[in-house]
């Protein structure tokens, strides 16, 4: 009979904070930019620059630390990496190895029915690197650092994952805690949240954890799951084979679906940390994790028993919308102002989250304001404008975010509500149809129908069906 | 007297009185530079024209009354390792002989809003390591009272430039002695401030937890005018401290009384040329003379300072200059294939035979399994010392000792032997891995006529007692130093 | 002499620090290397039980700057120096994938 064998994983997951400004200095954390244009002599490893911390980067990191259930490291200090290669401009990247501000901590995860706790090993604070650029005309890299410096938390997990299930779900509880913090927008696409999985395998029932290797380079959830899928077949095959799998870092490539040893005599691995004598020690007195603890969100599943108890909207619903924070925060403020929550719903599952994907956007990318959406449904249950003309509206708000009330106004989108105007359309209508009318009077009601339409189509929409439908009857009676 | 003999606080009061103009003062230096430079050779770059045009500028202000202070048209020297916009920064380094920063060091920005003139930067030891100024890429500096001999190091340039007159004051770098020896060696006053006190922005970084700006002066009044205009809390520096009062001229009074003096056993003992010993303790009988209490006692672990500063130093040394690679700034070998060889050939021929010692042991004692029985055994030594200092220092007010075990070496007789250049820097490294503040004033020659300089250790931020008591000496006219020419004379130029 | 560095050391630490050494320069690193370190070892002389490492001599900590941002464009500055530079960034030969 086969063995049976067990995939144990653990992960790194690197967040980028959601800093205005870079970890040392105060260069811009914005996306996009002309290569170099947000850097300065800290950020470029300029001979006599100093670094001098951004508090905001503590903040974020002890807010995820509390939120994750770590002790928080109440001395903590930063450590130098050393490490040769272009994208890091001082060749040492400031980290922390001795003194992380954040240890032991858990996020219980639920795969199907069962619910399990990851723990967390530690979570640290530390710049991120600049970006590398092939250049494919002379074969060299080009160096762009307005990455470098972008703050980044890196949270450690202990080995508890058994398969890629578990992993996503990790990463998803990961993912809303730090959004509902505000901490981090969490885009895995954008690079803003990426992980390094740590697997081995063992038999079944065996105590002992096999040799592990870390995976890079994985850009998104698919990408993942493909990971380990492939990690975890090279190492059953290596070890049915009766040959041994080597401690080493691989560089997974999603494309080919498989991955490659980062083996190189030039990367001895020997990282020489020892504490960054530019930078002095971070002291989180008791009061201030009060503080920080104080100004904690709802979380999720706090945010999901409430709106079952407060909104009259299907839990189906309740779910996918709190899994946004974006989407959440969305919801709350429109209904706070025009308080029809199930109105409010329907817009963000249906239409809402049609425009999302067809744009191939997340929910984090929305970015209408609520007081434009709050005004749409107003004008829809006002019979303003009819449903249609609605969805027209919304997707300007959705891609524009304009004002509903300007943009029917200015497009004459209004509902006719002048009687003299239809009566004149219908007068028409009925002597361009007269068949339709003999069928109606023949007692055929569907006939009604065709004439409803045509009578919409001539007055460009512009009219309320039931309106219409009513002066029809009374016309032809 | 002519102008360029004139100590940095008269010739800026003459230049407020109008007596002198900036422009003279300036031009006085360029030509003091003229006639001695090739000899002595202080300066890596000279700001001729700039320095010039700037005094002109500066004269402006000062005639507006917009300029007051004590060095406002003061002709100043930069050691080479502090960033100055515009202006070749090298740290003595072939990696870094095409460097302009784009950026000038705060240190330096203080002097200048102050008034003071730039005319060049001064050659150093490479990167600041070396007690001699020949590791510098860019040639040898020599002792102005006599030539065959080294001024010290690493701020050697700095120091000669002040002795020689080629500037009325100027700026040094200390991670383990650095200002102080070479001042001992070159007859000048020269201070290491408390850590902390002057912004290392700007300042490109040897041992980051040592390094520390600090003034070099043709006499202690100017040593505490200078330190007064660049001694400020700086939100660049993290390790920026911010103090409580920064008037240091207001220490420069003349009084010793009951001031309690430590004279350290082991700083005595063996290894200390007779003459510097002598001259040290007759300095000492006069401060006594003036009412100060003196006591000898056991400083302790002296010889550890040494091992624990060389790992230290070395270690950080070999994580702060690995930014030199070729990719950003400086140089770039002109032949190479792929990356890690661009890298190491870039370096390896960019850095001199002592730099590459000190990163070679730097990144081996915190190479993977070493890192606790080197690196932090070091720390923990860092550790004792200081205590023995906090212990000395509930007892004392200073601490007296030499600088340097002898006076300046001749030229060529100590890179062969970097152990015995190592030990030699035995009085002035424990001073740093305290943080402490240490000052160097000159108290006489040998019988080579070599200047002998005395050390003076205050506990942290007690720069004040030191300043008033070097004050006090200097004050008593037991020491009066002797006119350059006559002295070069004497050496035998 | 207690210390012994092997080639294979000189070898590695020259790989960690990014230095090439000629054979003439490696033969006295390591002679240097020994020396320093059989120095270095007369700390073991001394006590250290029980004593905390210091890397800061002041008990100076929470040094912070606020998020606000306060550098522009910093390109033209940023690649000055630069020895080799195309489409705004520093040229570097080719790095692994």
């Amino acid at each position: 009979m086969a063995k049976q064998y067990e995939t144990v994983i653990g992960l790194e997951v690197h967040v980028e904070l959601a800093t205005k400004t870079k970890i040392f200095c105060g260069c811009s954390t914005a996306f996009g930019g002309a290569p170099n244009t947000h850097t300065c002599p800290v950020c470029t490893g300029m001979p006599g620059s100093l670094p001098v911390l951004n508090k905001q980067v503590v903040e974020y990191a002890a807010a995820i630390g509390l939120a994750t259930n770590c002790e928080i490291t109440q001395v903590c200090k930063f450590d130098r990496k050393n490490y040769f290669y272009p994208d890091n401009p001082q060749n040492y990247q400031i980290s922390q190895l001795y003194l992380p501000i954040a240890r032991n901590g858990y996020v219980e995860i639920e795969v199907g029915e069962q619910k399990k706790k990851i723990r967390i090993h530690e979570m640290h604070m530390e710049e991120d690197a600049g970006k590398l650029v092939h250049d494919e005309w002379d074969d060299t890299s080009l160096v762009d650092y307005n990455r470098s410096g972008v703050p980044l938390v890196e949270i450690v997990s202990e080995p508890d994952m058994r398969s890629a299930d578990e992993v996503m779900a990790y990463l998803e509880k990961l993912r809303l805690i730090i959004q509902y913090l505000g901490a981090s927008d969490c885009k895995l696409q954008e690079g803003s949240m990426r992980a390094d999985v740590n697997l081995s395998v063992r038999e079944v029932g065996a105590s002992e954890f096999g040799t592990r290797t870390e995976m890079k380079n994985l850009n998104s959830f698919k990408a993942i799951a493909r990971a380990i899928d492939g990690e975890r077949q090279r190492q059953i095959d290596l070890i049915e084979a009766g040959r041994a799998v080597v401690q080493e870092t691989r560089r997974w490539d999603d494309n080919k679906e498989s991955s490659h040893a980062m083996r190189s005599k030039e990367d001895a691995q020997d990282y020489r940390y020892f504490p960054e004598p530019d930078l002095v020690p971070i002291v989180i007195s008791d009061e201030w994790i009060a503080e920080i603890k104080a100004r904690q969100p709802e979380f999720r599943t706090e945010k999901l028993e409430r709106y079952n108890r407060a909104f009259d909207i299907p839990r189906y619903d309740a779910e996918i919308i709190t899994n946004s924070k974006k989407m959440a925060d969305i919801f709350e403020a429109t209904t706070a102002i025009c308080g029809k929550p199930k109105k409010v719903a329907n817009w963000l599952m249906v239409e809402t989250l049609r425009l999302l994907k067809e744009r191939g956007q997340e929910p984090e990318d929305i970015c209408f304001a609520p007081e434009h959406l709050a005004k749409l449904i107003e004008l829809t249950e006002a019979g303003t404008i009819n449903s249609s003309v609605a969805k027209e509206v919304f997707e300007k708000i959705f891609d524009e975010n304009v004002d509903p009330e300007k943009y029917v106004e200015e497009k004459g989108l209004k509902i006719v509500q002048d009687d003299g105007a239809l009566e004149e359309v219908l007068k028409k209508v009925i002597a361009d149809n007269p068949q339709a009318v003999a069928d109606y009077k023949g007692g055929k009601e569907k006939a009604l129908g065709a004439l409803v339409g045509q009578t919409m189509k001539a007055m460009k929409g512009k009219a309320n069906p039931g309106a219409v439908n009513k002066k029809l009857r009374e016309m032809l009676a | 007297m002519s102008i360029r003999s004139l100590t940095a606080v008269q010739l800026g009061k003459k230049i407020q009185a109008g007596e002198v103009t900036v422009r003279e003062a300036v031009e006085a230096s360029l030509a003091q530079i003229d006639s001695v430079e090739s000899e002595v050779h202080s300066y890596v770059t000279i700001c001729r024209e700039e320095a010039l045009k700037r005094a002109d500028q500066v004269q402006k202000m000062i005639d507006a009354g917009e300029l007051t202070g004590p060095l406002a048209g003061v002709p100043v020297a930069i050691k080479d390792n502090m960033c100055t916009e515009g202006v070749l920064t090298t740290c003595s380094s072939k990696i870094l002989g095409n460097f302009v920063p784009t950026f000038t060091a705060e240190a330096v920005k203080c002097l200048e809003e102050a008034g003071a003139v730039i005319l060049g930067k001064t050659n150093m030891d490479e990167f600041a390591m070396g007690s001699t100024t020949e590791t510098s890429y860019y040639g040898v500096t020599k002792n102005p009272w006599n030539t065959a001999h080294v001024p010290g190091g690493s701020s050697g340039g700095s120091c000669a430039a002040v002795a020689a007159e080629e500037c009325f004051c100027a700026l040094g770098s200390d991670t383990g002695g650095s200002i102080r020896q070479p001042s001992a060696f070159c007859g000048v006053v020269g201070m290491k401030p408390t850590y902390g006190t002057v912004s290392r922005y700007g300042l490109i970084a040897y041992g980051s937890s040592l390094d520390q700006i600090g003034p070099v002066a043709k006499d202690v009044t100017d040593c505490a005018a200078i330190l007064e205009t660049i001694a400020a809390h700086d939100e660049k520096d993290s390790t920026s401290i911010g103090r409580d009062s920064y008037d240091f001229t207001s220490a420069l009074v003349e009084d010793v009384k009951g001031m309690k003096i430590g004279i350290p056993r082991d700083y005595f003992g063996e290894g200390l040329d007779p003459e510097v010993k002598e001259a040290i303790l007759k300095a000492v009988k006069v401060l006594e003379e003036k009412g100060a209490v003196v006591e000898e006692f056991d400083l302790s672990l002296v010889e550890y300072a040494i091992p624990a500063y060389y790992v230290i130093a070395s270690a950080e040394a070999s994580s702060n200059l690995s930014r030199f690679d070729g990719v950003k700034y400086g140089y770039r070998t002109a032949e190479y294939e792929g990356l890690h060889n661009m890298y190491k050939k870039s370096r390896s021929e960019g850095f001199g035979p002592e730099v590459k010692r000190r990163i070679m042991l730097g990144s081996f004692v915190l190479s993977s399994g070493y890192y606790d029985a080197y690196y932090l055994k070091a720390l923990r030594t860092k550790a004792l010392i200081k205590k023995a200092f906090d212990r000395a220092f509930e007892k004392y007010d200073m601490i007296i000792g030499p600088a340097a075990p002898t006076t300046a070496p001749e030229l060529g007789k100590s890179l062969s032997d970097p152990m015995k250049m190592y030990l030699s820097d035995v009085y002035t490294v424990s001073v740093n891995l305290a943080g402490l503040p240490g000052i160097s004033i000159p108290v006489g020659r040998d019988s080579k006529g070599l200047p002998i300089g005395m050390q003076m250790i205050g506990d942290c931020y007690q720069e004040k007692k030191l300043l008033q008591a070097a004050y006090t000496y200097e004050q008593t006219g037991s020491y009066v130093r002797p006119e350059l020419a006559e002295a070069a004379e004497k050496g035998g130029r | 002499m207690a210390n012994k560095i092997s080639d294979e050391t000189i070898e590695y630490v020259g790989i960690l620090a990014k230095l090439e050494l000629s054979e003439e320069e490696k033969l006295a690193a390591r002679s240097d290397m020994e020396r320093m370190l059989d120095y270095i070892d007369t700390l073991n002389e001394l006590d250290t039980e029980g004593i905390e490492p210091m890397s800061h001599v002041f008990p100076v900590n929470n040094v912070f700057r606020e998020d606000v941002v306060t550098n522009g464009d910093g390109s033209k500055d940023t690649l000055k120096n630069a020895p080799l530079q195309k489409e705004q960034c520093f040229k570097v030969p080719k790095t692994i994938g």
